[in-house]
C-alpha cells in the first residue's frame, strides 16, 4: 500500500515537472496557431535553440544559471521576431500544405545548424548549486530542481494569466483570436500584433527549453522528437487557449510519466489511444472553439 | 398536398444564445419563398438547420413529407435538397464543366466508381455542358473556375445546386457581392429556375424580392415574425419598423 | 445531341487516353538500365522510392490529407515482407502481396480512426501513428532486430528463375514491372468517377458534403489503397537490399516522400517519376560527403520550393509551356 502511494506520488511529481515543461513551450504555439492559423511545426526548434545557449553559456563560458536562461529567452525572442518579419509573413495566406513543408524545412536546417555546430550527442545539463541536491517534504525526498521548475512553473502559469487578462497587449491578443477581422477594424494593428506574439511565444518556448534542458535532453532531434507531444498539447488543449494548454499539458505530463512508469513496453499506444479519445469527444480540444 | 419541405418546431441554441425559435415552416412544391430579415436574424442558421450542416436542438424537418432530423447533409441532399452558399464554394482549382460534372455524378451515384473511367458515361458530361449553356456559361466550360468574373462564378454555383436535380433548392444572397452590372444574369437565371423545384430564397435585395416571391417569410432574431404574400408583408407595419434604418428599399 | 458541345464534352471524355509523354518515364527507364548498367542497384531503390511517392500523390496531390506519416505503411509493409522471408516464406511476389494487404490493413483501420479530423489535429494524428509504430518495431526487437535492424532477408528466384543478385539486374527489372503494374492501376484510379470526386474533396470539401457525397468514405478508401501501395515500396525495399531497419517506418522516411512529391509536384500523377530520382540521385552524390550538410541543403530547398516554386518541378515547366504558347 505505502509503495503503491510512493508511485503515486513519484508519478504525479515528475509528470507535473514534465507538464510544466511541456506548457511553457507549447503555449506559445497554441496562441501563434490561434492568433494566425499557422502551422508552426518549426515551433520546438525555439525550444531547442533556449536549451543550446543555456547550456553553452553554462557549460562554457561559466555565466550562471539565471542569466543564460534571460540571454537565451531575449536572444531567441529576437531572433524569432526578425524570422516572423522576414519570412513566416509571407506564407499567413498559405495553404496548410506550404506551411508544413515550410516550417519541415525549416527544423531541417536547425538540426543540421546544431549537428553542425554541437555535434550529435545530448547536451549536459548540471543546475546551479542553489539548485542541487534533494529536498524534503512530507516525510519524502523529492530532487530539487524539479521542485524548482514546478514552482517556476505555476508562478508562469499565473504570469501568464495574469497579463492576458489584465493587459493591453493581453486583451488585443484575446480580442483578435476570438475574431480577427473584428479586431483589425477596431484599429489593431494585427501585422505588429503577430509579430510581439510570436515572439513572446518563442520566448516561453526558449525558456521551457532551458529550464527543461534536464528532463527533455537538449539535443539536434529536439525539435523533431517532442513534436508530436507539443502539437497534442496544441490540438487537446484547444488553439488559442492558455487553460487549454495548461490542463492538456497536465494530462499528457502526468498520463505519459505514468504510462512510463506502469507500462514500459506499451505506454506510448495508451497514450495516443487516449488522445484520440479525448478528440473524440472534444474535436476543438477542451477548451478550443468549433470552426 | 404534402409541403416539399416542412419544418415543425425547429428551434437551435449556442448554450444560452438562440439561434432559431421554434419555427414553423412549409414550402409547397413549386413554391417561390423569399425569406427576409435583418443581418443576424438567423436566415442562414435556418438554412444551414434544413441541410443538415446544423443539428437542431429541437423540432423536426421533412422533406416530402419524410422526417430527415436525424439524417446527415450528404443523406438529405440524396433525399433532394441542394443549396448554394452566400459566398461561393466552388472547387476552384477545377473547369467550370468539372464543377458541375462533379455535382452530377453525384447525384447519379456514379462518382464512387473505381473503375471505370470518368468519361465512360458522356451523357453525364453531355448533361452538365447542357446545364452550363442554359446559364450562359457554355464559353467558359474548359476555364478554370477561379479565373471567371465574381457574377459569372455565382452562376457556377447555381448550376452545381441544380446539376443535384434537387426537389428543394435553397439560394442563399444569390446576388450578394455581385457587381450591378452583373446582377441581371442572375436575376435572370432565378427566373427562369424550373417550375416544379421549390425554391426558397434569402435575399436583402428587395426589388429581387418582390419580383420573384410569391410568399415571404419574415425572420426577426430566430423567430418568425409574419408570413404572407407579398402584398402583405409589403404592408404590415411591424416588418417597416424592423426595417427602418436597415434599407433604403 | 448539341455539336457545338462537342468540344469541352469530348475533351472530359477523352482524359484519360494516353498522351505521347506518359511513356517518357518508361523509356528512361527501360534506357537507364542499359546506360547505366553499374548502377542498377542504385536504380531499383529509385524505382520502389518512386513507388512510394506515387502512394503519397493520391492521398496528398489527389485527396488533399496533409500527412507526416505516410513512412508507417511503408515500414509495415518493408518488415512485413522481411519477416515472412526470414521465416522461411521466400517467394518474392506473394510476399509483395502479403506485405500490400498488411499494409493496406493498417491504412485502412488509422484511416477510419484518424480521418474525421482535419487540419493540425489530423496531422498531428498521422505522426502519432508513425511513432507509434516505429516505437512499437523498436520495443518488439525480438521479432524486429529492433535498431540493429532485420537481417538476413534472401528471396528465391523471381517466378524461380531470376535470381537476386549484388549487381540489382533482377532487382531492377522487378522493381520496374511492380511499378508498371502499380501506376497503371494508379492511373485508372486517378480517371475514375472516384479520383476526380477526390480532387473535389480536395479542392472544397465543403462542397462536397454539400453535392451529398460520402466523403470520410472516399478518404478512407484511397487512404487504404495508398497505404497498401505504400507497404508494396516497403516490401520491394526489404526484399532488393535484403534488410529492414527502422528507418523505414521513421518520422525522416515520412518527410523524404514527401519532399520527393512535393519537389517533383504533387496532384500530377508524374511528379513521383521527376522528384524521386531527382532526390535519390541528389542524396546519393551529396550526402555521401556529408550527411549534415545535406540535411541543410534538403530543409534551404524545401524552403524555396514553397516560397518560389509551389507545383515544383512539374509546375515550373507547366507555367514554363504556357508562356511559350502565347
Amino acid at each position: 500500500m505505502d509503495a503503491l502511494l510512493a508511485a503515486a506520488v513519484s508519478i504525479l511529481f515528475h509528470g507535473l515537472a514534465y507538464a510544466m515543461v511541456l506548457y511553457l513551450i507549447s503555449v506559445g504555439l497554441s496562441v501563434t496557431m490561434g492568433l494566425m492559423g499557422f502551422a508552426n511545426l518549426a515551433h520546438g526548434v525555439f525550444a531547442m535553440a533556449g536549451g543550446y545557449v543555456t547550456v553553452t553559456l553554462m557549460n562554457r563560458h561559466g555565466v550562471p544559471f539565471a542569466l543564460a536562461i534571460v540571454v537565451a529567452c531575449t536572444t531567441v525572442a529576437l531572433a524569432s521576431a526578425a524570422l516572423e518579419r522576414l519570412l513566416y509573413a509571407r506564407l499567413y495566406r498559405a495553404g496548410e500544405l506550404d506551411q508544413v513543408l515550410f516550417t519541415i524545412g525549416l527544423v531541417f536546417m536547425a538540426i543540421a545548424a546544431a549537428h553542425f555546430t554541437w555535434g550529435p550527442l545530448p547536451q549536459g545539463f548540471t543546475p546551479p548549486d542553489a539548485l542541487r541536491g534533494q529536498v524534503e517534504l512530507g516525510g519524502r525526498v523529492f530532487p530539487a530542481y524539479r521542485l524548482f521548475l514546478i514552482a517556476v512553473g505555476a508562478a508562469l502559469v499565473v504570469a501568464l494569466w495574469l497579463g492576458l487578462e489584465h493587459t493591453r497587449l493581453g486583451a488585443r491578443i484575446r480580442a483578435a483570436v476570438d475574431n480577427r477581422r473584428m479586431a483589425e477594424s477596431l484599429g489593431i494593428d494585427v501585422g505588429r500584433l503577430f509579430t510581439v506574439t510570436f515572439a513572446l511565444g518563442s520566448g516561453l518556448a526558449a525558456l521551457g527549453g532551458g529550464l527543461g534542458a534536464e528532463i527533455l535532453a537538449i539535443n539536434p532531434r529536439y525539435a523533431i522528437e517532442h513534436l508530436v507531444s507539443f502539437l497534442i498539447v496544441v490540438a487537446v488543449g484547444g488553439l488559442g487557449s492558455l487553460r487549454g494548454s495548461f490542463f492538456a499539458a497536465l494530462l499528457l505530463g502526468i498520463g505519459d510519466t505514468a504510462c512510463k512508469y506502469l507500462v514500459p513496453e506499451l505506454g506510448v499506444f495508451f497514450v495516443y489511444v487516449a488522445v484520440r479519445a479525448v478528440l473524440l469527444w472534444r474535436p476543438a480540444g477542451l477548451f478550443g472553439r468549433a470552426a | 398536398m404534402t409541403p416539399a419541405l416542412e419544418t415543425v418546431a425547429l428551434s437551435k441554441s449556442f448554450g444560452a444564445l438562440p439561434v432559431a425559435q421554434a419555427i414553423d415552416f412549409a414550402l409547397v412544391p413549386g413554391a417561390r419563398h423569399a425569406l427576409i430579415g435583418p443581418n443576424g436574424a438567423g436566415k442562414t442558421t435556418f438554412v444551414n438547420l434544413i441541410t443538415g450542416k446544423l443539428a437542431p436542438s429541437a423540432g423536426a424537418i421533412r422533406l416530402g413529407g419524410v422526417d430527415v432530423t436525424r439524417l446527415g447533409e450528404a443523406a438529405r441532399v440524396k433525399r433532394g435538397v441542394a443549396r448554394t452558399f452566400q459566398i461561393n464554394q466552388l472547387f476552384r482549382g477545377l473547369t467550370t464543366l468539372e464543377n458541375v460534372v462533379l455535382a452530377v455524378s453525384e447525384r447519379e451515384g456514379r462518382a464512387g466508381d473505381l473503375f471505370r473511367v470518368a468519361g465512360s458515361r458522356p451523357a453525364l458530361v453531355e448533361e452538365a455542358y447542357a446545364m452550363l449553356a442554359g446559364l450562359g456559361l457554355a464559353d467558359d466550360a474548359l476555364r478554370p473556375v477561379r479565373e471567371l468574373a465574381y457574377g459569372r462564378q455565382r452562376l457556377v454555383e447555381i448550376a452545381i445546386a441544380l446539376g443535384l436535380k434537387p426537389r428543394v433548392l435553397l439560394l442563399d444572397e444569390p446576388a450578394a457581392g455581385v457587381p450591378a452590372t452583373e446582377s441581371r444574369v442572375i436575376l435572370d437565371a432565378i427566373a427562369a429556375l424550373p417550375a416544379d423545384i421549390a425554391v426558397l430564397i434569402i435575399e436583402h435585395d428587395m426589388d429581387l424580392v418582390f419580383r420573384f416571391a410569391r410568399e415571404i417569410t419574415v425572420l426577426v432574431q430566430g423567430a418568425v415574425l409574419t408570413q404572407g404574400p407579398p402584398e402583405a408583408i409589403r404592408a404590415d407595419a411591424r416588418v417597416r419598423e424592423v426595417y427602418l434604418g436597415e434599407r433604403d428599399g | 445531341m448539341n455539336a457545338a458541345a462537342g468540344g469541352p464534352v469530348a475533351a472530359i471524355v477523352r482524359q484519360h487516353r494516353l498522351r505521347w509523354w506518359e511513356a517518357l518515364p518508361w523509356a528512361a527507364i527501360v534506357a537507364a538500365y542499359f546506360l547505366f548498367p553499374d548502377h542498377r542497384a542504385l536504380g531499383a531503390q529509385i524505382l520502389f522510392m518512386t513507388l512510394f511517392a506515387l502512394s503519397l500523390d493520391l492521398i496528398l496531390g489527389y485527396g488533399g490529407i496533409v500527412t507526416l506519416g505516410h513512412a508507417a505503411f511503408f515500414g509495415v509493409g518493408a518488415y512485413a515482407a522481411g519477416l515472412l522471408a526470414v521465416h522461411g516464406w521466400r517467394e518474392p511476389i506473394t510476399g509483395l502481396l502479403v506485405a500490400g494487404v498488411a499494409a493496406g490493413i493498417v491504412g485502412l483501420v488509422s484511416g477510419l480512426v484518424i480521418l474525421r479530423t482535419r487540419g493540425i489535429t489530423l496531422l498531428m494524428l498521422t505522426l502519432a501513428v508513425v511513432f507509434m509504430l516505429e516505437e512499437i518495431a523498436n520495443k518488439a526487437s525480438s521479432i524486429t532486430g529492433g535498431a540493429d535492424g532485420l537481417q538476413g532477408v534472401r528471396l528465391d528466384p523471381v517466378l524461380g528463375t531470376w535470381r537476386f543478385d549484388i549487381f540489382g539486374r533482377t532487382a531492377y527489372v522487378y522493381c520496374a514491372i511492380v511499378l508498371f503494374v502499380l501506376w497503371l492501376f494508379a492511373r485508372r484510379l486517378v480517371h475514375s468517377p472516384f479520383g476526380r470526386s477526390l480532387t473535389g474533396i480536395r479542392e472544397n470539401v465543403q462542397r462536397m458534403h454539400a453535392i451529398g457525397s460520402p466523403v470520410h468514405r472516399r478518404l478512407v478508401t484511397v487512404y487504404a489503397i495508398a497505404a497498401a501501395i505504400a507497404g508494396v515500396a516497403g516490401a520491394l525495399q526489404a526484399q532488393t537490399t535484403q534488410f529492414v531497419g527502422l528507418n523505414a517506418i521513421s518520422f525522416e522516411r515520412s518527410g523524404e516522400v514527401l519532399i520527393m512529391l512535393v519537389f517533383g509536384g504533387a496532384g500530377r500523377l508524374y511528379g513521383a517519376f521527376v522528384g524521386a530520382p531527382a532526390y535519390m540521385l541528389a542524396q546519393d552524390s551529396l550526402a555521401k560527403t556529408d550527411p549534415v550538410y545535406w540535411f541543410f541543403w534538403l530543409g534551404l530547398l524545401l524552403v524555396c520550393v514553397v516560397l518560389f516554386a509551389r507545383g515544383g518541378l512539374l509546375g515550373l515547366l507547366d507555367a514554363a509551356l504556357r508562356r511559350l504558347r502565347r
